[in-house]
């Protein structure tokens, strides 16, 4: 029971620090990176915390967020690059 | 317990331990790295390395079970959208013009 909890305090460590990270990034590719590796931290910590209180479907919450992670890492990405996420950009990307 | 038990017990114990140590570690490097290409490596860690060893020390602990074929799930999805994730950032962010730091900062820009 109690390595569930030195896990835990690891993570929480964790994620305040990718917050912090995310409040003081200078650049918006800071904030994202930091939400970005929020969002992973968070699988594990429902992870843990499904270990923790003997409910093994938090696997299953735990996932989906990490679907929604990654699906939202990559809209906000497109919307920063490319100005909409409408329809497929018509020019050629441009290799840099 | 038999002794199975206790070594099961103790390896994961041990790797979420060091599961716990990794995060904390790539969290220190998010905060202290000069710009955002370095920071990158840094959350990498904190998506291979803590993801592993955490997700792995679980599986030990549920054993030969369908939890553990959800941890199996989990820890390959996480494995394979985090570099995606991190190469769609870093290009997003050099097409954005945000020049990577060649040397100390002020001096090597």
């Amino acid at each position: 029971m109690s390595m569930f909890a030195a896990a835990i305090i690891g993570v929480v460590v964790t994620m305040a620090m990718a917050l912090l990270r995310a409040l003081m990034g200078p650049t918006i590719y800071d904030r994202i990176l930091a939400v970005n590796t929020f969002g992973t931290v968070t699988v594990l910590a429902i992870s843990i915390f499904g270990f923790l209180m003997g409910r093994p479907e938090f696997l299953d919450i735990a996932l989906i967020y990490a679907l929604i992670n990654f699906a939202g890492t990559i809209a906000v990405l497109k919307f920063l690059r490319y100005g909409d996420l409408g329809r497929a950009s018509a020019e050629p990307d441009e290799d840099i | 317990m038999d002794i199975w038990g206790q070594i099961a017990d103790g390896a994961s114990w041990a790797l979420l331990v060091a599961g716990a140590l990794f995060c904390m570690a790539g969290g220190v490097g998010i905060l202290r790295f000069p710009d955002v290409y370095t920071r990158s490596h840094a959350a990498g860690v904190v998506d291979t390395a803590g993801a592993i060893l955490i997700l792995v020390g679980l599986m030990i602990q549920a054993g030969l079970t369908l939890i553990t074929v959800k941890l199996i799930i989990i820890l390959f999805f996480l494995l394979f959208t985090g570099p995606a994730a991190t190469h769609a950032l870093v290009k997003a962010a050099l097409s954005g013009g945000q020049m990577p730091l060649t040397g100390p900062r002020g001096k090597g820009e």
